[in-house]
């Protein structure tokens, strides 16, 4: 009985501060990027970090990956498998990460 | 042990404040509850999956069960082999996964009871779960090649999971005499990294091409076509010619034998006295995965793909080399890539939520020589129950691109491991 008291207390204080931070899940695909693109800044690699950036720009790239206006190696390939509806919602997402 | 994330303190003030809402029903306890994940295998797919819950809910409680205290990574361990770098380049701890929340445990999952929901560690300590995620890899079908037993291999290696096999096989190369034969046998579809064979056999040749340039090396395949075949065939051509020999299955390129005191690979068509035998024997879901019902009788675990719940086991998800992803190879970049989503499934779930489509990326970069890099990539969204590849997207490297392009992705390939290693173990 105790014990199901507590497992109840504990459940009113996460659900009335479970509003405040809302679950951060990235939009379809945001996840994929960072296994080339990191999202730490403790590692040096060739790729680029999407984080904290000025969306438009990842946007504009992306689209210009698509159509093979932009050399790439493989980013061209990886491109072609996202809508723009996609590209906006993981760009923006990109934008708001800190790290 | 930081489970809830509150101090007892904080706790009690909070809970007498709110004193009056003691008698919560039942579903709203079941909404405001965090939840407790449990999981199994601390590779590629397991470690990330758990990092990646942390940060999308830190009071979701984490606690990943592996087996070894000291992760080695196979992928670029087929550059150890060729002697181009160091296994410990390889070696990977879970201290910054411990400090990030999570709570590691050091001892091989043996049995889960579903009805408790419970996994059962050796030392019969229970660790209870919400849900489980299983992320065990692969084991090798010892009843699968005959002749191929634990004892084969310590004459012929497969070197498949990394560590103490791919030294062996290190160690055998160097000590053969200029003029010797390699053979590496390769497995039929699926197996964990469908253009590791191939990839090894480049870098095998590398090795020998300057150090051993008498030796041959030949490849007998239980396949008729192979991961990036015509890139991998024109670079040998270019590279290593007359160096490697390719036996398709038509070709009996199907080892149906083995006989380790005398190095010796037996097909259809006859035998192959090897002065370095190595054995990419056939694969299977790691043993965990049949012991608690998730793999059906292919081996391999079946999974949903949006949630990668087991198609077989509820509760129970199943990520990495483990399950049957659709048209996903066996990488360490499904893995990651699969792990993530499954998190945001996860946190979703246990929130109460309807977890939404994921979309995922593979890419595998393959090494012909250090500086010649070339991948094959997907993207994929669940279709009609399997993870399918998204139509005009993905795959290979161009066939005449220049050079300078085959060393930009031999760059890219060594950031990559960077990039993920960070990601998993950093
Ligand atoms: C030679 C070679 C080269 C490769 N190159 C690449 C590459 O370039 N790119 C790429 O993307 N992939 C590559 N791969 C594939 C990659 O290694 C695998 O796809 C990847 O490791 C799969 O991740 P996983 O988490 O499913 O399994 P693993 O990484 O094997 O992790 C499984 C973990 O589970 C643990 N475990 C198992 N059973 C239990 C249990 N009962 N209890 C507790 N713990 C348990 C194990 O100890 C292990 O740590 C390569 C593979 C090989 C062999
Ligand atoms: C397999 C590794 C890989 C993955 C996964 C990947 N990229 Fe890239 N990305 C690259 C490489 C390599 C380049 C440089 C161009 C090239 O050679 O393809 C690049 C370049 C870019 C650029 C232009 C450079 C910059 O930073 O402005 C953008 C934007 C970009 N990627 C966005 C993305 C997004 C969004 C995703 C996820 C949907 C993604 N990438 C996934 C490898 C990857």
């Amino acid at each position: 009985m105790k014990r199901i008291y507590c497992l109840a207390a504990l459940a009113v204080l996460f659900a009335s501060t479970s509003a405040a931070p809302a679950i951060d899940v990235a939009p379809a695909g945001a996840a994929a990027c960072s296994g080339c693109h990191p999202m730490s800044r403790a590692v040096e690699t060739p790729f680029t970090r999407l984080t904290g950036r000025n969306p438009a720009d990842i946007v504009t790239a992306t689209q210009e990956f698509r159509t093979g206006q932009r050399p790439a190696t493989v980013m061209g390939r990886l491109a072609k498998g996202f809508t723009d509806d996609e590209i906006k919602a993981i760009a923006a997402w990109y934008a708001a990460q800190k790290e | 042990m930081t489970r809830h994330h509150v101090s007892r303190r904080d706790f009690l003030k909070r809970t007498t404040a709110s004193a009056a809402a003691v008698t919560i029903s039942a579903p709203a306890i079941a909404e405001g509850a965090p939840g407790r994940v449990v999981v199994v295998g601390g590779g590629f797919a397991g470690a990330t999956c758990a990092r990646a819950l942390k940060r999308i809910n830190p009071r979701i409680s984490v606690t990943l069960v592996e087996a070894s205290h000291a992760f080695t990574a196979c992928p670029f361990s087929n550059n150890v082999i060729a002697g181009l770098r160091e296994l410990k380049a390889q070696q990977f701890d879970y201290k910054r996964i411990e400090g990030s929340g999570i709570e590691v445990t050091f001892e091989p999952a043996t049995r889960i009871d579903t009805d408790a929901r419970t996994v059962v560690l050796s030392d019969v300590a229970r660790v209870p779960y919400d849900r489980l995620v299983l992320a065990p890899g692969i084991d090798i079908r010892w009843d699968g090649l005959s002749g191929y037993t634990e004892a084969a291999a310590e004459r012929m290696p497969h070197a498949w999971r990394a560590g103490e096999q791919t030294l062996l096989l290190r160690k055998q190369l160097e000590s053969m005499e200029d003029g010797g034969l390699v053979v590496i046998s390769a497995p039929a579809n699926p197996f964990r990294c469908p253009p590791g064979p191939y990839e090894r056999a480049s870098l095998i040749a590398h090795y020998l091409k300057t150090r051993k340039p008498k030796s041959k090396i030949l490849i007998l395949d239980a396949k008729d076509a192979f991961s990036k075949q015509s890139l991998f065939l024109a670079a040998w051509k270019e590279l290593y010619p007359d160096l490697i020999e390719w036996v398709p299955l038509s070709k009996g390129g199907r080892v149906t034998s083995v006989d380790p005191s005398t190095n010796t690979l037996t097909t259809e068509f006859g035998s192959h006295k090897a002065a370095v035998a190595n054995v990419i024997p056939p694969q299977k879901a790691a043993h965990i995965a049949a012991v608690v019902g998730a793999a059906n009788k292919t081996g391999w675990c079946p999974i949903d793909p949006v949630t990668f719940e087991s198609k077989l086991q509820e509760n129970i998800h199943v990520i990495g080399d483990a399950s049957i992803a659709g048209g996903m190879p066996k990488s360490a970049f499904a893995a990651n890539s699969q792990a993530k989503a499954c998190a945001a499934a996860l946190a979703k779930l246990l929130a109460g939520e309807k977890p939404e489509e994921p979309k995922l990326i593979n890419t595998c970069y393959s090494l012909v020589a250090p500086d010649y890099g070339i991948s094959v990539a997907g993207v994929y969204e669940p279709r009609n129950g399997q993870l399918t590849d998204v139509k005009g997207a993905g795959g290979v490297s161009p066939a005449n691109a220049p050079r300078s392009a085959r060393q930009l992705e031999a760059n890219f390939a060594n950031g990559w491991f960077k990039t993920i290693t960070e990601e998993v173990f950093g």
